[in-house]
């Protein structure tokens, strides 16, 4: 800003005081945009310092202090104190010299204005100013610099909600095995404890691997090999119920099969082509399930020959629209767009009488994705 | 001539033809099926290791060693120990921790260690102008061998190569498929041991004759150059013990192992595989001191000249078909995998990202410059010997990226700017004394001592500028280093909160 050419460019110096401000306030907002923690406020309580131009300044939450900046510390073991009257008043308080004892001489700090932070109407801490003497000034600015933080810290606090609900749609996905499938699987095994008591013991066995694997409860990435594994599973469940009608083929590269996949991102690909291959009709349904290997990215593709679907259908379904009986594509596809970003999104190819084929393109390596 | 071609020619189209069509219809043979539980079956170590194998052994192994030894003798023993014990430090200090680490190129271990863009650009083009460096001597050994086998001009054999590999590799035929890969090391060995045994054979029969030149300096290690000699040798070893782990194509293989154990049973398989290849080519040597003496102008040749030079007939055109069979398999194989290598970081980090290609039209002119650069120069550059160019690379790598890999995986205060700092220093190094070895750099002393090996000083300046990069600025740690770190060196079967 110093270099003499740009100058006249930046305007008066009123301009220039506000984009002085306005980048400092920049600096302050990442580390806010995580939270109210420590960590967060040792980051950025310098530039809020800046900001207010006071000679010391402390951020609390509702317990205690979480960073102390500028001169005069001796006095931070007060703060716990002040704070507790600006989180039961909820307003922003103003202290003198009788609540701020010192025995230094010339110490700056005698008086202080307290601000709450406020998020979602519930003050989570409190902002705190000291200077050598009360000014209307201050008290206005400090008000401000709290509404300020407190607007960041909704918005930490709405990413996170985010991160919640991608959270909560995983969980709903696995607590989205169809009940339908639950009563036929066990209806199938129980054809055959009769006539063939080892195949359901075996499909028993199928079938309690398969809810331990969709009920998991950590971990949001899993490796194609894993994810596959359950894949099997459900269809020799399925296998066992429509026997000769469902025929599978699976094709599929042993060089992928450690690359890491969101979790549950081909099986319900796969609940939808069961479907769709043998909906309506007694002919048989032919499901292909095939991963390859493109250098950088894995392709895994799932087909059936179904009945096919209206694109436009499976459009409003990608696009989240729940009243469609394809909750699971939307699903996967906002996961999958969410880790390897748009480009990643599911491809879906169909008609009516066509038969469908989805495919995934997932990078072996993104940054954040591991198992 | 033309009778002296034929086994030559015979051997070019038939391992060419095999080549792409096991790439093309190989994969539809070894895949489909529709019995359950393939999926889960991941490739085994063995298996793996064969295909490092087979990707790794290049035409440096298959025909420049022996050259080497023909001419300057045991010091040159110190190419295929190096090229075998680079994998040794490969799996005590990289194998498990590069694949937990879930990269797949080198620009993803930067980039996911460092959490840096700058770091990975220029990861990517290290690994371009490495993958270069490696890829332009496989050119011009194929030049060698078709002039030699076929009496071909020398320009013709990287065109004829790079057209094929080129072809190869945007059709999406010849892929690293972990089977095709692996099928390669048994050919390569078998192409080796197999003639080396007549070899031995006659020469038994022959009286056991001992080379007619005796010449104490060829068989002894550092018999003349005293200093200098001992540096340059000890150069080579830090070059090619260090150099392996930067080698592109050698890397994205660990990424097919399931987890780090795997990747070390894997590492160590290879180091057994390379352990019994490398033990043929100076068997070439020593029986061309005997044999071939008059060889010494193109020793590049000797391993394809010697068979017809000791056997003669029908049983010698059947031994050299084999020989040039192998030479070219090497080519193919060795070249396909870096030129697959080079152009998924040019098509992902170059191209692709500004252009307004799609991934296949991106690939595909990325794969057409990775394979051209080294084509070209390795017509205009005929006369450099192959191992050299390929120790020149591994020179480059272990400068580079063995800081970047050992400092990743086992300092946790290494910050991308300490990073960027080292491999600029590594790579003006050794790059250096690339420039000037390509560009014929000859004379003698000290100076071209230096910059014929530079591994023994630019590895530890690289090192250093790395680590006083980093400890100059602390703040700059990447906030995730303890976790990274944990996640890299604990086993898999640990329940960390991951």
């Amino acid at each position: 800003m110093s270099r003499p050419w740009r100058r006249p460019r930046l305007g008066t110096d009123a301009d220039r005081a506000t984009f002085r401000t306005l980048h400092t306030a920049s600096l302050a907002s990442p580390a806010l945009r995580e939270g109210l923690t420590e960590d967060s406020a040792e980051r950025s309580i310098r530039h809020l310092r800046a900001l207010l131009g006071a000679p010391a300044l402390a951020i609390t939450d509702t317990a205690g202090l979480l960073s102390w900046d500028g001169t005069g510390d001796h006095h931070a073991d007060r703060v716990t104190a002040l704070a507790a009257e600006a989180v039961e008043r909820g307003d922003t308080r103003v202290f003198d010299r009788s609540d701020l004892p010192c025995e230094e001489t010339g110490c700056p700090i005698r008086t202080a204005v307290v601000s709450p932070l406020v998020v979602e109407e519930r003050v989570v801490g409190t902002l705190q100013a000291f200077a050598p003497y009360h000014t209307a000034g201050l008290a206005r600015a400090a008000d401000e610099v709290a509404r300020w933080v407190s607007g960041q810290l909704e918005l930490a606090e709405l990413d996170a909600s985010r991160t919640r609900l991608m959270e909560a749609e995983v969980r709903a996905l696995r607590a989205q095995i169809s009940p339908h499938f639950i009563y036929n699987s066990l209806g199938a095994i129980a054809s055959f404890v009769r006539t063939d008591p080892d195949r359901a013991r075996d499909l028993l066995l199928e079938f309690a691997d398969f809810t331990r694997y969709s009920f998991r409860r950590h971990g949001e990435y899993t490796t194609l090999a894993e994810e596959l594994r359950s894949v099997e599973r459900y269809l020799l469940l399925e296998q066992a119920r429509f026997g000769d009608r469902l025929r599978v083929t699976l094709a599929i590269a042993p060089e992928v099969l450690p690359v890491a996949v969101p979790f549950l991102c081909i099986q319900p690909l796969v609940e939808n082509a069961v479907r769709h291959g043998l909906e309506g009709g007694t002919g048989q349904g032919h499901i292909r399930i095939g991963a390859s290997d493109r250098g950088q990215e894995c392709v895994i593709e799932v087909e059936d020959d179904g009945i096919g679907e209206d694109p436009d259908k499976v459009r409003r379904a990608l696009a989240g629209d729940a009243a469609l009986d394809s909750v699971g594509l939307g699903n996967v596809d906002a996961r999958l767009r969410n880790a390897y970003g748009d480009e990643h999104g599911l491809v879906v190819e169909t008609a009516p009488g066509a038969g469908t084929k989805v495919t995934v393109r997932v990078p072996k390596f993104a940054p954040g994705v591991h198992v | 001539m033309t009778l002296d071609a034929a086994p030559g020619i015979v051997a070019v189209a038939l391992v060419t033809v095999a080549t792409l069509a096991i790439g093309t219809w190989g994969l539809r043979f070894s895949r489909t099926t529709s019995d359950f539980f393939v999926a889960s079956r991941s490739v085994n170590p063995r298996l793996n290791a064969t295909a490092i194998g087979g990707e790794y052994l290049s035409a440096a192994s298959f025909l420049g060693v022996a050259g080497l030894l023909l001419t300057f003798g045991a010091d040159m023993l110190w190419y295929p120990v190096g090229w075998t014990a680079g994998y040794l430090v490969l799996l005590v200090l990289v194998a498990a921790p590069l694949r937990r680490s879930g990269a797949y190129t080198l620009p993803d271990f930067a980039e996911a260690r460092l959490g840096s863009q700058g770091v990975r650009r220029l990861c990517s083009l290290l690994v371009v102008a490495i993958g270069w460096l490696y890829l332009f001597p496989q050119f011009q050994g194929a030049g060698l061998t078709l002039r030699a086998t076929v009496g071909a001009p020398a320009w013709l054999g990287p065109l004829i190569v790079g057209a094929i590999v080129l072809a190869g590799v945007t059709s999406g035929g010849m892929r690293s498929i972990t089977f095709v890969q692996a099928f390669q090391y048994w050919l390569k060995l078998t192409a080796l041991l197999l003639p080396a045994a007549v070899l031995l054979a006659v020469w038994a029969g022959d009286g056991r004759p001992r080379a007619a030149v005796h010449d104490a300096a060829w068989s002894l290690p550092l018999a003349d150059g005293g200093g200098q000699g001992l540096y340059l040798t000890y150069s080579l070893i830090a070059a090619t013990f260090l150099g392996t782990m930067g080698l592109p194509h050698v890397v994205v293989r660990f990424y097919t192992n399931p987890d780090g154990g795997a990747a070390r049973r894997t590492t160590l398989v290879v180091l057994a595989l390379l352990g019994l290849f490398y033990l043929v080519p100076p068997v070439y040597g020593a029986l061309g001191r005997v044999y071939a003496d008059d060889l010494e102008g193109r020793s590049d040749v000797l391993v394809l000249e010697l068979p017809r030079l000791m056997v003669d007939g029908g049983p010698g055109h059947v031994l050299t078909g084999l020989v040039v069979a192998g030479a070219f398999a090497a080519f193919l194989s060795t070249s396909s995998g870096l030129a697959i290598a080079v152009a998924g970081v040019l098509s992902q980090d170059v191209v692709g990202r500004r252009g307004r290609l799609d991934g296949v039209a991106a690939f595909r002119l990325a794969a057409v410059v990775a394979v051209a650069v080294p084509c070209v120069v390795a017509v205009g550059l005929p006369d450099v010997s192959v191992a050299r160019a390929v120790g020149l690379a591994f020179a480059v790598a272990a400068s580079t990226f063995c800081p970047l890999l050992l400092l990743g995986i086992w300092w946790r205060r290494l910050t991308d700017v300490g990073a960027v700092l080292g491999l600029v220093v590594g790579f003006v190094g050794s790059g250096t004394a690339v420039v000037w070895t390509l560009a014929d750099g000859g004379g003698s002393g000290w100076g071209a001592a230096l910059l014929t090996q530079p591994a023994a000083w630019s590895v530890p300046l690289a090192f250093a500028a790395m680590v006083l990069g980093s400890l100059a600025t602390p703040q700059r740690v990447p906030a995730h280093t303890g976790r990274f770190l944990v996640r890299l060196h604990a086993p898999e079967a640990l329940p960390l909160q991951r």
